[in-house]
């Protein structure tokens, strides 16, 4: 049925696709494997444009600076604590409202939405924002950490379409016939049936709660309550590397050189939890976004 | 359930009735009304601090009532037009380069036939979209470094002078966009296979019968398919024209870029928490927070008129 000429020019298609996508592919991956391969290696090959494929006289100064430091686990610690502490909260806060609000016939649901996804529009703004932290004495504090990020309307939406799909109404209506409340119907059929939906949201909500620097920069003054981005800003972007990390290195050269394995590394050891769950969560979070078709 | 569902449109239920029925998941959603009440709707009463000169032993309704002097002031002041311009080219910028390529992307990998290259292709483009703001930009300056950068040691290799990028305003848009293209492609082209991955096989057939190309095969079937979740995806991002990134814009700046690179929401920053000037901070974001509901408003009738799709 097809003519020779449409094949080949289907052909030509495919290997310009094909070609074209692990162009694409590597040029995402490239930086990401450079960093790993830059973070081990001998700082001056860096400088001059030697390591490229591997790795260039074995190196670990910048690991070992950086296990070394008390102030970046003193951050690792912080970060851990809000991610926990704060996706807790966030997957308790989002099947709380998610599945009164994928209740059909619950009478304030319309209005409860609207509630919710007004705030998405108009919002109080940073400094009434700020200022309502200081009166609650919540500024400066690990809760305005994980309280304030309690809930977000995008994830809510998810979970609530979720719950819509995945538990079919006929078997709220026979539990409730069997007297079953709507206490009992959430602890002991939603929760159990949304595993799939509570994996996704403790990615997304994990994967910003970790990743969070900007109410860290804005609520917090005390260093030792900094979460990891913030210190890591500190060294990568500002160029602060702390002076107790350079302490026994003597020269400015090899301080300047250990500031760059320091940097390399610090990139590879504040990724690496994110980017380990990743693989393992990956086959639900394509669903997430899948289920989170934005319509209310 | 459903008898009862239609009775209730032909009769309205008390309320006693329905809070009798319902109270229970009153219950369930009172921790997140409460949220919603102390985090969001207690800062909007404070927004009022826009219109007062705000002093912080008055409080906000202690404060003297003065108008819109912040906003005259905010619309005479020498850096609105500049931070108008910044905010919108970039936007702008970034909508019309980084919005087309996940769909291209998306389209892309559709055509692929192999599972396992498309599988191998997805994950690595997914990839960076899990890395934090932070981690990026100190990404972007090793690899820009006008010293050791590869980029630059690239330049001097083809006998190029090496560039300061991070020092030159002109370089700020285009490293802001780019990252973000490198860092979100992948990320939200997942939307778009998904709508692809859910067109009927019979449709290919059909055409494939009909001696359609490959070509042929994208223009007609694939883009009509995903265009209402393009759409949609396209009045989102416009509804965040003005409130573009402040965290990548002000990890990115310094002194030397500033006159590109700083946008609204890095001055509404750097005005209400680093100088304290709250009420004019205030000010300038009630005035970014109408400008962007305007926005997606108009997009969202536009988008209502010409096509079936549109958010609400």
């Amino acid at each position: 049925m097809k003519s020779n000429k449409l094949l080949s020019s289907d052909r030509l298609f495919d290997i310009f696709n094909y070609a074209l996508l692990g162009i694409a592919a590597f040029l995402v991956l490239y930086p990401l494997y450079f960093i790993v391969i830059a973070s081990v290696s001998d700082p001056n090959a860096i400088n001059t444009g030697r390591v490229l494929f591997w790795p260039v006289g074995f190196n670990t100064t910048g690991y070992e600076k950086i296990f070394a430091d008390a102030s970046i686990w003193n951050a690792y610690k912080n970060t851990i604590i809000y991610t926990v502490v704060g996706t807790a909260i966030n997957i308790v806060m989002t099947m709380l409202f998610a599945y009164p609000l994928s209740r059909k016939e619950f009478f304030a649901r319309k209005g409860l939405l609207f509630f919710m996804m007004f705030t998405m529009y108009f919002q109080g703004g940073l400094v009434p924002t700020y200022i309502l932290m200081q009166k609650m004495h919540l500024y400066n504090t690990r809760w305005v950490m994980v309280l304030l990020p309690a809930l977000n309307v995008f994830n809510v939406i998810i979970c609530k379409t979720n719950i819509e799909n995945n538990i079919p109404n006929e078997l709220y209506e026979a539990a409730s016939i069997d007297g079953c409340s709507h206490f009992r119907f959430f602890g002991t059929v939603v929760f159990p049936l949304s595993q799939t939906i509570i994996a996704v949201l403790i990615l997304y909500y994990g994967v910003a709660h970790w990743n969070d620097y900007m109410n860290g920069l804005i609520y917090l003054r005390s260093e030792s309550l900094y979460p990891l981005q913030l210190v890591l800003r500190g060294i990568l972007v500002q160029n602060q590397a702390s002076a107790d990390m350079m302490g026994d290195i003597e020269s400015m050269i090899a301080q300047q050189e250990a500031a760059e394995l320091i940097k390399y590394g610090l990139i590879i050891v504040s990724s690496l939890p994110v980017l380990v769950v990743y693989p393992f969560l990956q086959k639900y979070f394509a669903k997430g976004v899948m289920v989170g078709s934005l319509k209310g | 359930m459903r008898k009862q569902k239609e009775k209730s449109i032909h009769k309205p239920v008390s309320l006693r009735k329905v809070l009798v029925r319902d109270w229970q998941l009153l219950v369930l959603c009172l921790l997140p009304v409460i949220y919603y009440i102390v985090f969001h709707y207690l800062p909007m009463y404070g927004v009022q601090i826009a219109f007062k000169d705000y002093y912080a032993a008055k409080g906000i309704v202690g404060s003297p009532w003065v108008g819109f002097k912040h906003f005259n002031r905010f619309f005479s002041s020498y850096q609105f037009w500049t931070l108008i311009k910044n905010t919108l080219s970039l936007s702008f910028l970034q909508l019309l380069i980084g919005f087309p390529v996940p769909l291209i992307l998306a389209i892309l990998l559709n055509q692929v036939k192999s599972y396992r290259y498309k599988r191998f292709v997805q994950s690595i483009t997914y990839c960076p979209h899990f890395i934090s703001i932070v981690v990026l930009t100190g990404m972007i300056t090793i690899f820009l470094s006008p010293r050791s950068g590869l980029i630059n040691q690239l330049i001097m290799l083809f006998g190029g002078e090496p560039i300061h990028f991070m020092a030159e305003p002109e370089w700020f848009r285009p490293i802001y966009i780019l990252s973000g293209i490198w860092q979100n492609s992948g990320w939200s082209a997942i939307i778009y296979i998904a709508a692809l991955t859910s067109i009927s096989p019979d449709l290919y057939e059909a055409a494939k019968i009909d001696g359609a190309s490959k070509w042929q095969l994208i223009r007609h079937i694939d883009i009509p398919s995903i265009a209402p979740t393009a759409i949609m995806m396209l009045i989102l991002e416009v509804g965040k024209i003005m409130n573009i990134g402040f965290q990548k814009a002000y990890l990115l700046q310094n002194s030397l870029n500033i006159t590109a690179s700083e946008i609204i929401p890095t001055y509404i920053y750097k005005i209400g928490l680093i100088d304290t000037q709250y009420s004019y901070s205030a000010a300038i974001s009630l005035f970014n927070n109408i400008v962007n509901i305007i926005l997606l408003v108009s997009v969202n009738k536009i988008a209502q008129k010409t096509s079936e799709s549109s958010l609400w």
